[in-house]
């Protein structure tokens, strides 16, 4: 058997990232399964096991023309960061003319605590970043809270990386796929958290 | 449930064979859970549990075994007796389960039986990066390598039929990246009738020396068969995309190779491998003659590489054939993208050049989590055990016991070497030997060697960390529960009962987080000169329903000694300037640490 080769070009690719527990992989689904209702082809990349809880976890989202599952270095069109230093260690995944999208608050590992290591200035890393490409940091825990739960952050964060239309998705497509994912008891501040991170990030436009 | 929806879904590898397998007609699915396939197993677990509560009778009955050896000779009865059977492991489980493997390919199946090596290419939760693709050589079992869940679900059902066809169990290899990626998958309606196997007897089924020699040549002549198969196999395909240049690839690799043919505009073949064993002699020979040189991308061995050099020689080919040594290409760890795109990049004189961001990111790693039970034990041993004291580990979470401050990991060999290497070390040096073993991973490989402990006297502390569940893969759960994988009753094999029942003579169980309480039992048997065995209990933090009540540091009180961040180490304590405090948000009210302070500064808020 034998294929011809058919050469479509568009892709596109995001890096989801943050610390066990932030709803990374809840979202980096959602934003899979929105562009699926779209048309696209997808594929996406999670680690399971060992990293329980307050391991750093990434996950890839990628549409188009994509096969693999992981990413070249300075391949990704955005990181979507829940947590700055994350940001930072997954910086040289992503192109030079993309954009970090990152939240500001940060978590301390705990072996930090132990004098082993110690967590930068917070001022440090947002300098590193934007030496590399584009920067944009939201408070989204004070957003999140302001809905009324700290556990909308990862919405939060999604209203604003919809609002970047790095990823061609159509909102109804996202607010849909939300309503298959929670249930109906934190639908809507789940969908207040998207609304609320999209006017966040529509700052920056 | 919306997993068992017709249409096109986004799927996980693993969760694509598992609907794979379904759309097959699978009647018995077997396994012992196990990072990267877990999930597979798992998903039949959750639909079983599901449809009985919508009181629907599963097409399947599903077990999570006692180890790999046990779900494969389970399943291979149920094969012999004309039922489909699933078999989902990770790579090292194949070890576990080898000794029933190698003598079941001589038998054969009749119901079609599909084994799953979840392998685990750069030991991203692995004690090791072993490539069972040697296996499938090792023992003539036909193999499959998906590369995407699409392929991983259609394989599935591809492996059953060839397994059918030629009586011959056959291997379905994924890899962390193959079984861990989403991706979108086309799903189709299956059947829901359960079926009844029958045995019917055949001498040739005891491998008794006589029977085996007669059974070998049989095997060898499956696997004739099994390479005509693959030589027509819809899954070897050949991609043309231009020149004289050829590549031969499979599995997660064939992604990265796909891209990096994209990225940089070269023209190639590819020869995407995707039933690897037999591999496809004819198509082989004939792609082989069409290139000027060929690439072999694979990860781990030279799997294919050597076959298709000597395939190479012993038809005379002239050709170059590269692959391990070549640029970037190594026998150990992942593929990546970078990786491969550089090989291809030296292949075809393509100048490379590398880029880095020296990010200098301090680590994350994983750690306990707040209020493990398992801190409180480890906690508990430091105070008391000497110096010099010996901690064979085992495999679970608590083999983390080898971060600082605990340090109570010394030597880790596989499931239940804690056990079988403390007699070792016991008997090897007069240095005191506690060693850890989890609940699941005792009744997994820990019986026979504390079998042998007992019977040879050897003298050391055996401590069960008893948390009522496989709490790493994901809560799966074991002979100690009262309910099984599919929701309904099961008898609960008591651990204190089987190791008095063995003959140990001093058996405690404690509560971990009574801490005072542990350390008199872990002191109690570090003064015995013979085998004791502690069974620290108290449930996995994840399973047990969460406290309301909340934790705080009194400031007056607190001296600052740090105990709680330097020994006990419990990731809800941080500083704020100069002061300690709790992280509300992650303390799960365990109340450990109130007996951790000599101050007697935590306590409720």
């Amino acid at each position: 058997m034998s294929v011809w080769s058919d050469r479509e070009k568009m892709k596109r690719s995001v890096v989801i990232c943050g610390v066990g527990g932030q709803g990374i992989i809840t979202t980096a689904n959602i934003i899979a399964k929105s562009a699926l209702k779209d048309g696209y082809d997808v594929v996406m990349s999670e680690l399971h096991g060992m990293a329980q809880r307050g391991g750093n976890v990434e996950c890839v989202v990628r549409i188009g023309n994509v096969f693999s599952p992981i990413l070249k270095k300075f391949s990704a069109d955005a990181i979507l960061s829940f947590e700055p230093l994350e940001a930072l260690r997954n910086l040289e995944k992503v192109k030079k003319d993309g954009v970090v999208l990152t939240d500001i608050n940060s978590i301390v590992p705990p072996l930090t605590s132990l004098g082993v290591e110690k967590y930068p200035q917070l001022e440090e890393i947002f300098k590193k970043i934007s030496s590399h490409c584009r920067l944009i940091k939201i408070d989204a825990n004070r957003i999140a809270n302001s809905v009324g739960s700290i556990l909308t952050k990862n919405i939060v964060m999604l209203g604003s990386f919809y609002a970047l239309n790095i990823f061609p998705l159509k909102e109804e497509s996202i607010v849909e796929t939300m309503k298959e994912s929670f249930s109906k008891k934190y639908i809507e501040k789940n969908l207040e958290a998207f609304r609320k991170g999209k006017e966040e990030a529509n700052k920056f436009l | 449930m919306e997993l068992l929806k017709q249409g096109k879904k986004v799927l996980l590898g693993n969760e694509a064979i598992a609907i794979g397998a379904l759309e097959a007609g699978v009647d018995v699915v077997t396994t012992y859970p196990g990072t990267p396939s877990s999930e597979i197993a798992d998903t039949f677990s959750g639909i079983a549990v599901d449809m009985k509560k919508n009181g629907i009778e599963p097409p399947f009955y599903f077990q999570y075994s006692v180890n790999e050896k046990v779900a494969v000779e389970f399943a291979a009865a149920c094969s012999v007796s004309g039922l489909r059977s699933l078999t989902c492991m990770k790579h090292v489980g194949i070890n576990v389960a080898s000794d029933a493997i190698m003598t079941y390919a001589y038998v054969g199946c009749k119901g079609g039986h599909v084994i799953v090596s979840a392998d685990d290419p750069n030991c991203h939760s692995s004690q090791n990066e072993q490539d069972n693709r040697i296996f499938a050589r090792f023992a003539c079992m036909p193999m499959f390598e998906p590369s995407n869940p699409q392929e991983a679900k259609d394989m599935t059902i591809e492996a059953f039929k060839i397994s059918e066809k030629l009586s011959l169990p056959v291997i379905l290899r994924t890899t962390t990246r193959i079984s861990h990626m989403r991706g979108v998958v086309e799903c189709k309606n299956f059947k829901m009738e359960k079926r009844h196997g029958i045995f019917d007897k055949d001498s040739m089924m005891v491998t008794v020396p006589e029977i085996a020699r007669k059974l070998h040549p049989l095997l060898i002549k499956k696997m004739e068969e099994a390479e005509k198969i693959a030589d027509e196999s819809i899954f070897n395909v050949i991609e043309y995309h231009g020149g004289n240049y050829g590549i031969i690839t499979g599995g997660a690799s064939y992604n990265y190779v796909r891209e990096a043919v994209d990225d940089l505009d070269i023209k190639c073949k590819i020869l995407k491998i995707g039933m690897s064993n037999p591999l496809p002699r004819k198509k082989i020979i004939d792609f082989l003659r069409e290139c000027e040189k060929v690439l072999v991308v694979e990860e781990l061995e030279p799997f294919m590489e050597e076959q298709i050099k000597a395939i190479a020689k012993e038809n005379e080919i002239k050709v170059e054939i590269y692959g391990k040594g070549f640029s970037s290409l190594k026998r150990y760890y992942e593929y990546n993208p970078d990786i491969v795109y550089k090989a291809l990049c030296d292949f075809y004189g393509i100048p490379y050049e590398e880029e880095d961001i020296k990010a200098g990111v301090i680590s994350r790693p994983p750690v306990l989590c707040p209020g493990c039970p398992h801190r409180a034990t480890y906690y508990a041993v430091k105070q008391v055990a000497p110096k010099d004291a010996i901690y064979p580990t085992d495999i679970g979470c608590y083999t983390l016991g080898i971060l600082p401050p605990y340090k109570t990991a010394d030597f880790l060999l596989c499931m239940g070497s804690s056990v079988g290497s403390a007699c070792g070390f016991s008997k090897a040096t007069g240095q005191k030997v506690i060693a850890f073993i989890g609940d699941s991973t005792f009744y997994h490989a820990g019986l026979p060697a504390l079998i042998n402990a007992i019977h040879h006297k050897h003298n050391f502390i055996l401590i069960i960390l008893d948390n009522f569940t496989t709490a790493m893969t994901g809560h799966q759960p074991h002979p100690g529960n009262e309910r099984n994988g599919m929701g309904g009753d099961a008898i609960r094999v008591d651990i204190e009962k089987i190791v008095r029942g063995m003959g140990v003579r001093n058996v405690e169980v404690v509560n971990p987080k009574n801490i005072e309480e542990t350390k008199m039992a872990i002191k109690r048997a570090l003064e015995r000169d013979e085998l004791s065995v502690i069974i620290s209990r108290s449930p996995c933090i994840l399973i047990e329903k969460r406290k309301e009540e909340k934790y705080a540091i009194d400031e007056k009180k607190c001296k600052k000694c740090k105990i709680c961040i330097t020994k006990f180490a419990c990731p809800a304590f941080y500083f704020e300037g100069k002061n300690i405090k709790i992280n509300e948000e992650i303390c799960t009210a365990c109340g450990v640490c109130v007996q951790v302070c000599p101050f007697g500064a935590i306590g409720r808020k």
